[in-house]
C-alpha cells in the first residue's frame, strides 16, 4: 500500500499534496505514548489496584499527570513546528490519475500561506489480501488541541473523584475505567485512519456505560447505561456504513488502491474534487448520524440527560472531554468530507448547521424545565453541541474548535461545582434540596458563577469570545463592516442570537435555584473539600482566561502578534482540509450579542431575583417559582410547559410508537410465520421420520447394527480376558514386553526399509 | 575409521543393560542397567557422528547425558521412598501398576 504512495514534492502538478510528514519533533512522532499511558493505568489497576493503598487511584492521578505534561511538551513542539518547521519539505502525496483532480490539485496543495504539515505515522496493523490496514497517529493542530483538554480535564476529574467516589465499593474499578475512558478518548483524537477512529468511538461508547451504569444495582441507572449504548449503537450503524463508503470511494478514485481508510488521504480526495458528490453526501449522512448520537444532536439526544445517571465526575469528563465531543471532533477530522459533501462553502442551509442549530435550541428550551441541576447541565451541554455543530455545519470551523475548547473548561468546571453542591445537600433537586447555598459553599459558589457567566458568555470570559466567533462565522451579519466567511446563513445567526439569550435565562435560573434563596434541604451543607475545590478553582481560571487564546482579528486592545492564536496553530493549512474562508469579525455584532445575553439575564433575573424573591418573603418559605406564574395564566404557557416536560414526548415516540409499533406486527408476524410454516414443516418432518425410523429400527437396526454391536463387544471381552493376564503390575514384565515390541518394530523396519 | 568395532561393543552394552532391566530384581542395579542402555546409544551416537565428521552425535550425546542425569536422580529418589515405605526394592514386589 504504502509504495502505491508516491514521494512527491508538494509543487509537483501530478501529485495531490497531503501535507503531511514523516518527520519532526520526537515528541510529536511519539504522540501514540500519551494513550498508552492511561491504556496501561488501566490495565495495572484493574489487576493491582485493590493492593495499593489508595486503591489504584494514585495510579490513575499519576499517569493522568505524566500524560498531560507529555501533552503540553507536544503542544510547546507543535507550535514550534508549525512555524518553524523546514526539515523535510518534500511529503506524502496520493497519485491521481484524473485530469479534474489535478486541475484542483494547485489550488489545494499548500496553496494559502505557510503550511502546516501535520505529523504523520504509521505501523501495519494486519494484512489481509494484499490491502494493508494501519494504525498510527496524525498529529496536528486539532489534535494536538484535543490532547492538551483531554488530559487536563481527565486529570482534574481524577483528582476529583478521589475524594467524590470516596469510600465506594467499586472505587478501584471506578478509577480503572475513568482511565481506560481517558485512553480511548486520547486514541481517537490521534487516531491516522478511520478504522482506528471507529475502534476509539466504540471504546468510548464501551466505557461511557461501565461508567454511567457504575452504580448499577439501582434499576434506572442500569437502564441509562443501556439506554446511552443503544442510542449510541444507532449512531455507530451510520460510522460503519460511513466509513465503508469512504474506504471504496478512495479506492474507485486511485486506480491502483484497492481502499484506503486514512483520514489525510480521504480528506485531500475529497477537497480536490477526485470523489463524486453524491457518494460525499452519503457518507456525510452517515457520518451525521453517527455525530448525532454521540454528540446528543436532537432527535437522538434523548440518552444524555439519563446518562447524569452516573457519577458526577463522569458526568463531567463525558461532557467536558470525552465522549460527547467526539462527534464534534470527527466532523473536525474528516471536514474535507464535510465540506464538499454537503456543500458548506454554497451558504444553502444544509443537514448539519440545520441539526446544529435546531439543537442549540431545543437543548435550551428543555434545560428550563429541569429540577435536576445536573440535567440542566446536561441539556446545556446538548445545546452548547449543537452550537459547535452548527459551527462547523456553517463552515465556521476554527471557531467550532475554539468552542469545544473553552466550553471543556467551563462545563467541566459547572458539572464539578454541581457535584460538590450534591456532595453537600446528598441531592441534585434544585427545587427541593437547594437554595441559599451561596453563604455555605463559598467556593463552589463562586467557581460555579464564574463557568455561568462564561457559558452565558459575557466578555470577557472565554464563552464569550468562542460564541462571538460562530456567530461571525456564520456570516449572516450584515451590519457594519461585518462579513461571513462561507456564506450567509442568516437563520443559523438567528438561532445562534435565540440559544445565546436562552442560555443566560436558564443559567440565571439554575444559579438562583441553587445558590440564593433560603436554603431548602435537610441538615448543614458544608464546603467540600480541598480535592474538589482545587480543581473547580483551576478550570473557573481557565474558563476566565480561555478565550484569550484566540483574540478576533483586527481587535483593537490588543497586539496583533496575540489576534487569532488559536486558529493559526490549531486550523490545518494542508490538502487534506478544505480551503475554508473565515468572517470578519465586527463590533456591532459582538455588542448585540453581548446585549442579548444581558436581556436574557435580565429576564430571568427579574423573575427570580424580584418576583420570586418578593412571593417569598409573602409566603414565608423559600419559593422556586410564583405561584400564579405564566404556567398557570396562559394556556398557552402551559401547554408549552408540559411540552417541554414530557421532552417532546421523543421518549414516548421511541418506545411507545417506534418499538411497540415495530414489536407489535413482527410479533405477529413472526407467530404466523411459526405456526404455518416452520410448524408445519417441523410436523411434516416428524411424521416422515417416525415412519421411516419404524423401518429402519426393523431391519437396519436389528439385524445389521445390533449384531455388529454384539459381535464386536464379545470379541472385545475376548479379548480384555486374554490382554488381563498381561496387566501383572510388575514394572519388568511391562518393560519385557515394551522391549519385545521395539524388536518386532526394528525387525519389521529392517525387512521394509 | 572402524565403525563396526563401536556398534558391536555398543550392541553388547545394550544387550546387557536390557538383560540387567529385566532379570534383575534390584530396583538400584535395574537403574544401573538403564544407565547402561543409554550408554550404549552414547557410544552409537559419537561413533557415527565421527564417522560422519559431524558435530551432531557429539552434541546429541551431550544432550542424553544431562537427561540421564536427571533421570537418574528421579529414579534413585523413587527407589529411596520405595524402600522407606516397603523396607525393600525389590521389583518383584512391587505391582501395585495392575489397572
Amino acid at each position: 500500500m504504502t509504495e502505491l504512495l508516491t514521494i512527491a514534492a508538494s509543487t509537483d502538478g501530478g501529485g495531490l499534496a497531503l501535507g503531511i510528514t514523516e518527520g519532526g519533533n520526537w515528541f510529536l512522532r511519539n504522540v501514540w505514548l500519551i494513550p498508552l499511558l492511561p491504556a496501561l493505568s488501566f490495565v495495572g489497576i484493574l489487576f493491582f489496584g485493590k493492593r495499593m493503598p489508595r486503591g489504584g487511584s494514585e495510579l490513575g492521578v499519576a499517569t493522568l499527570g505524566i500524560a498531560f505534561l507529555l501533552a503540553v511538551v507536544t503542544g510547546v513542539a507543535w507550535v514550534d513546528h508549525r512555524d518553524d518547521y523546514h526539515g523535510e519539505e518534500v511529503h506524502r502525496a496520493v497519485v491521481v490519475h484524473d485530469a479534474h483532480a489535478d486541475a484542483h490539485a494547485d489550488d489545494h496543495g499548500v496553496g494559502h500561506g505557510h503550511p502546516s504539515l501535520a505529523v504523520h505515522r504509521t505501523a501495519t496493523w494486519f494484512q489481509t489480501n494484499g490491502v494493508e490496514f494501519t494504525v498510527g497517529t496524525l498529529v496536528d493542530g486539532p489534535a494536538v488541541m484535543m490532547l492538551l483538554v483531554v488530559t487536563l480535564v481527565s486529570l482534574l476529574v481524577h483528582v476529583y473523584s478521589t475524594d467524590y467516589v470516596h469510600g465506594d465499593r467499586r472505587y478501584t474499578h471506578f478509577f480503572a475505567f475513568l482511565s481506560l475512558f481517558s485512553a480511548s478518548m486520547l486514541l481517537l483524537v490521534v487516531s491516522e485512519n478511520t478504522l482506528q477512529l471507529l475502534c476509539a468511538w466504540e471504546l468510548v461508547g464501551v466505557c461511557s456505560f461501565v461508567l454511567i451504569g457504575h452504580w448499577w444495582e439501582e434499576k434506572p441507572n442500569s437502564d441509562a447505561a443501556l439506554k446511552a449504548f443503544l442510542t449510541n449503537r444507532v449512531g455507530d450503524m451510520g460510522l460503519l456504513v460511513g466509513v465503508t463508503v469512504l474506504f471504496f470511494a478512495v479506492g474507485s478514485a486511485l486506480p491502483d488502491r484497492f481502499g484506503s481508510f486514512s483520514i489525510a488521504e480521504t480528506n485531500a480526495l475529497a477537497s480536490s474534487g477526485a470523489l463524486p458528490h453524491t457518494t460525499l453526501l452519503i457518507a456525510s449522512c452517515c457520518l451525521m448520524a453517527a455525530v448525532m448520537s454521540k454528540s446528543g444532536q436532537f432527535f437522538l439526544h434523548t440518552w444524555l440527560p439519563d446518562a447524569m445517571a452516573g457519577p458526577t465526575p463522569v458526568s463531567a469528563l463525558i461532557h467536558a472531554a470525552t465522549m460527547v465531543v467526539a462527534g464534534v471532533f470527527m466532523i473536525a477530522r474528516m471536514y474535507g468530507v464535510f465540506f464538499e459533501g454537503f456543500q458548506i462553502g454554497g451558504s444553502s442551509i444544509n443537514l448539519m448547521a440545520f441539526i446544529g442549530g435546531l439543537t442549540t435550541i431545543v437543548g435550551a428550551c428543555l434545560a428550563f424545565v429541569q429540577r435536576d441541576i445536573k440535567k440542566v447541565l446536561a441539556y446545556s451541554t446538548i445545546s452548547q453541541l449543537g452550537y459547535m455543530v452548527m459551527a462547523l455545519g456553517v463552515g465556521a470551523w476554527t471557531a467550532a474548535m475554539f468552542h469545544l475548547f473553552t466550553h471543556a473548561f467551563f462545563k467541566a468546571c459547572l458539572f464539578l461545582g454541581s457535584g460538590s453542591v450534591s456532595h453537600a445537600v446528598h441531592s441534585f433537586d434544585m427545587k427541593s434540596d437547594m437554595g441559599g447555598l451561596r453563604k455555605h459553599m463559598p467556593h463552589t459558589y463562586r467557581t460555579f458563577m464564574i463557568g455561568t457567566v462564561a457559558l452565558a458568555g459575557l466578555p470577557p470570559l472565554a464563552g464569550f469570545w468562542s460564541k462571538d466567533e460562530i456567530l461571525v462565522g456564520t456570516g449572516g451579519w450584515g451590519l457594519l463592516g461585518g462579513t461571513g466567511g462561507n456564506g450567509a446563513y442568516t437563520l443559523m445567526l438567528g438561532m445562534g442570537m435565540l440559544t445565546a439569550a436562552l442560555t443566560a435565562a436558564y443559567m440565571t435560573r439554575c444559579v438562583y435555584l441553587t445558590f440564593f434563596g433560603e436554603f431548602r434541604g435537610h441538615g448543614q451543607p458544608h464546603e467540600s473539600g480541598p480535592r474538589i475545590t482545587v480543581p473547580l478553582w483551576i478550570l473557573a481560571g481557565l474558563a476566565v482566561v480561555a478565550g484569550f487564546v484566540n483574540l478576533p482579528k483586527g481587535f483593537q486592545m490588543a497586539p496583533g502578534s496575540l489576534q487569532e492564536r488559536f486558529g493559526h496553530f490549531v486550523e490545518p493549512v494542508a490538502g487534506y482540509f478544505p480551503a475554508i474562508s473565515h468572517g470578519t469579525p465586527s463590533w456591532s455584532l459582538a455588542v448585540v450579542s453581548t446585549l442579548v445575553v444581558v436581556g436574557g439575564i435580565a429576564a430571568a433575573g427579574w423573575y427570580y431575583f424580584v418576583k420570586v424573591e418578593a412571593a417569598s418573603k409573602v409566603a414565608g418559605t423559600s419559593l422556586t417559582e410564583l405561584p400564579d406564574g405564566p404556567t398557570t395564566k396562559y394556556p398557552l404557557a402551559r401547554m408549552g410547559h408540559t411540552l417541554l416536560a414530557n421532552k417532546y414526548y421523543l421518549d414516548h415516540l421511541y418506545n411507545e410508537v417506534v418499538v411497540d409499533g415495530t414489536k407489535g406486527p413482527v410479533a405477529r408476524f413472526a407467530y404466523r410465520i411459526n405456526q404455518q410454516v416452520i410448524d408445519r414443516t417441523v410436523d411434516l418432518v416428524g411424521e416422515t421420520a417416525v415412519k421411516a425410523g419404524v423401518v429402519v429400527y426393523e431391519k437396519v437396526d436389528q439385524l445389521v447394527v445390533d449384531g455388529a454391536v454384539n459381535a464386536s463387544g464379545s470379541a472385545s471381552s475376548a479379548t480384555g480376558e486374554e490382554l488381563r493376564k498381561i496387566n501383572s503390575g510388575k514394572v519388568q514384565s511391562y518393560a519385557a514386553i515394551l522391549f519385545a515390541a521395539a524388536t518386532v518394530l526394528a525387525g519389521v523396519l529392517i525387512v521394509i526399509v | 575409521m572402524l565403525l563396526n568395532q563401536f556398534l558391536l561393543l555398543s550392541a553388547v552394552l545394550f544387550a546387557i543393560g536390557v538383560y540387567g532391566v529385566l532379570a534383575r530384581r534390584n530396583g538400584v542395579l535395574v537403574l544401573m542397567s538403564i544407565e547402561l542402555i543409554l550408554n550404549a546409544v552414547n557410544l552409537n551416537l559419537v561413533a557415527f557422528g565421527a564417522f560422519r565428521e559431524t558435530v551432531g552425535g557429539e552434541v546429541f550425546a551431550l544432550f542424553v547425558i544431562a537427561v540421564a542425569a536427571a533421570e537418574v536422580g528421579v529414579g534413585l529418589a523413587m527407589v529411596l521412598l520405595l524402600y522407606r515405605n516397603r523396607r525393600s526394592i525389590d521389583l518383584t514386589q512391587i505391582d501395585q501398576l495392575r489397572g
